[in-house]
């Protein structure tokens, strides 16, 4: 029978399957961080077992990491005992701990690819909503509550009923000045936040093979927003030759025979979908959102859409435009900005920072505009300063922070002020997402450097 | 976690009509530190309840004393957003034990389930009589089935059925968890992971 490439890897890992239930779901690498994990390790601790599978199981400290001054004791006590849980947690378990300060230390869903832990046809769970981003790989990778982590400690399994399929194929190419970002911003307006509850997509077409890896890293990432489980992207040979030779990726023959195995992960010609969408990649505009969910988003030469146009849920929109303290009918070109923030398992990876690099080189940053660049690991630090980009950034008046999740949930100290507007290359512009009061617009590594030097909303293409 | 079985419920219910409602508003981040899973319910949607100063936000349902009950009933697209297990923990350690809603996001229904929280999702007509209901009498009871599937606005009688998997059915009538029925699975897995190369 025809199958999708999800239904490939979902097939291949099911232990069992419960007659008018759930599958049982083998687990083949876990990413744990210091957040969600202390209460499953403790439920461990509870049932008196210990992690069945530790060479499994890999931890970062990344979600309530500072950004600055790694190397002294972390201030907050609370957010200190959380790091010394992991800690431990990991050490009596056996766990790779890579905490901070450590060389491989970062966001998780950035260091997972880094050091080959992401692999084609794999299944990888994180106690965290963007672990789609591991789909890019052509992986089954979603997000699981702390439960789910204690299952998978407990036993490298979790219990999950099969999603359905959704194919978002996207033709033609992307102009210039439109990233990835601006692809999945694009994608979820048109769906809505809840558009892909239910389903796990897959993103086909052209303009998924033209991309980096970097690049579909970004776009499944951004999969969660539009209420999908996961998003993938059948393994190419860019993806073979992105894994070959990292750390935990399989080795010479082992790596043959597993690239013989990944080449088969595409979806059948004939497969079916349970939905399907196609969009035309030549119509994307650089985008930015205005609202306070991931699907209020809209090209950003276009103007706020009235209240009249929506069908239903006036009220809440209202809502959402008062705490944004904007208007319908309103341009978003021009508005001003406080803050800056690149980084995030979205947007922290190397080929973000060269984005970014591309529009500030030469300029100078907007002095009312405070910009964290904030990369999202120890290795995008490093190829940032080899590549010279941080000589590019110093000259135009910015500083590079130390890894982690940072503003993106602002667990740390790096909080947007109530009331301040700060353009974020993050994934969520929930209300307080970025700090108690703080109003976030999402956009691509190029806007976030346009609205630096500018400090206000420019389209970026005006300066490429 | 071992939790209270569900069986079922009759309570009157605390209205949320607001669409998308987001993870971060139930349970804000900075709120995340615990390494423990108890007292989340005080910081349930904290930053809608309270000011920045502390002082209760008076237009609020929750500082509203005319609606108790254990039932939360909100608009559509109920728990968006990320995976903290939090945001369930701090609905079940408010008192809660069903939200209803006529959708729900994946991650944060899963989570419900697995720790003793029941989800409804009723269509949205329904919703809207529930909501109606309870404007029009804020102490109005619902009766939430979980053997028959189906949730009654006491005073007008109107009943809605509600879909869960026979297994969660299941788990959750006895209050069992999923670990239990994992461990008991173990060489079937121990098995699986032999041929299964990392
Ligand atoms: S950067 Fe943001 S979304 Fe990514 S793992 Fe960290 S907190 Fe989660």
């Amino acid at each position: 029978m025809a199958k999708t490439l999800f239904d490939k890897v979902w097939d291949a890992h099911v232990v069992h399957s419960i007659e008018n239930g759930p599958d049982v779901l083998f687990i083949d690498r876990h990413m744990v961080h210091e957040v969600t994990s202390p209460v499953a390790f403790l439920g461990l601790k509870q049932r008196g077992i210990r992690v069945k599978f530790p060479e499994r199981t890999f931890a970062t400290a990344d979600h309530n990491t500072p950004t600055i001054n790694q190397h002294l004791p972390v201030e907050d006590p609370l957010s200190a005992n959380q790091l010394a849980m992991l800690e431990q947690n990991a050490r009596e378990h056996g766990i790779s701990y890579w905490g901070l300060g450590h060389q491989k230390n970062g966001i998780v869903h950035v260091v997972g690819p880094e050091y080959g832990i992401t692999l084609p046809g794999a299944t990888i769970v994180c106690g965290d909503s963007h672990t789609s981003t591991h789909g890019a790989f052509g992986a089954i990778a979603f997000g699981i509550g702390t439960s789910e982590v204690e299952m998978v400690l407990s036993t490298q399994c979790i219990m999950q009923p099969k999603p359905k399929s959704m194919r978002i194929n996207i033709t033609g190419s992307l102009q210039k000045g439109v990233t990835p970002k601006d692809v999945a911003l694009y994608i979820i307006s048109q769906l809505t936040t809840s558009g892909a509850t239910g389903y796990f997509v897959e993103y086909a077409g052209p303009v998924f093979s033209e991309m980096s890896m970097e690049g579909r890293m970004t776009v499944c990432n951004l999969s969660i927003e539009m209420g999908a489980r996961g998003g993938m992207i059948a393994p190419d040979q860019k993806t073979f030759d992105y894994v070959s030779g990292r750390e935990f990726a399989p080795k010479g023959q082992d790596f043959d025979k597993a690239m013989n195995y990944w080449s088969t992960l595409y979806s059948d010609s004939d497969a079916s979908f349970d939905k399907e969408y196609t969009f035309d990649g030549n119509q994307i505009e650089p985008m930015i959102t205005y609202g306070t969910n991931p699907g209020m988003g809209l090209g950003i030469s276009q103007h706020i859409p009235m209240a009249q146009s929506l069908d239903g849920g006036v009220a809440t929109y209202k809502k959402s435009l008062g705490y944004m303290d904007f208007h319908e009918g309103d341009a978003m070109l021009g508005k001003k900005v406080d803050y800056v923030f690149i980084g995030s398992c979205t947007n922290g990876r190397i080929e973000d920072f060269r984005s970014f690099a591309s529009i500030v080189r030469g300029r100078k940053k907007a002095d009312h505009v405070t910009a964290w660049l904030v990369p999202g690991s120890h290795l995008v630090a490093q190829s940032i300063k080899e590549e010279g980009l941080l000589e590019v950034f110093e000259a135009a008046g910015f500083t590079l922070r130390e890894p982690g999740c940072s503003a993106c949930l602002a667990m740390n100290d790096d909080k947007i002020p109530a009331g301040k507007y700060a353009v974020s290359t993050s994934n969520r512009n929930f209300e307080g997402r970025q700090g108690p009061g703080a109003r976030t617009l999402l956009a691509s590594p190029l806007v976030a450097a346009a609205a630096a030097v500018t400090g206000h909303v420019t389209d970026p293409r005006t300066l490429l | 976690m071992a939790y209270e079985p569900f069986n079922t419920l009759k309570s009157s219910a605390v209205p949320l009509p607001i669409e998308n409602v987001d993870t971060d508003q139930i349970i804000p981040a900075r709120f995340l530190k615990a390494t423990e899973r108890t007292g989340f319910g005080d910081n349930l949607f904290r930053d809608w309840r309270y000011n920045p100063d502390n002082t209760p936000k008076s237009d609020f349902v929750l500082n509203n004393p005319m609606y108790v009950g254990k039932i939360l009933v909100g608009g559509k697209n109920f728990g968006s957003g990320s995976s903290r297990e939090h945001a369930a923990w701090a609905v079940y350690d408010y008192g809660f034990r069903c939200v209803v809603s006529s959708f729900f996001a994946d991650i944060f229904k899963n989570n419900c389930l697995n720790i003793g929280v029941l989800p409804v999702q009723v269509t949205p007509e329904f919703l809207a009589h529930i909501f109606e209901a309870i404007e029009s009498d804020p102490k109005a009871t619902f009766t939430v089935d979980l053997p028959g599937q189906t949730i009654s606005i006491d005073t007008t009688g109107a009943t809605c059925s509600f879909d869960i998997n026979g297994y969660k059915k299941n788990n959750m009538l006895h209050g069992f968890d999923d670990i239990d029925f994992l461990i008991s699975q173990s060489n079937q897995i121990d098995t699986f992971a032999a041929q299964s190369p990392l």
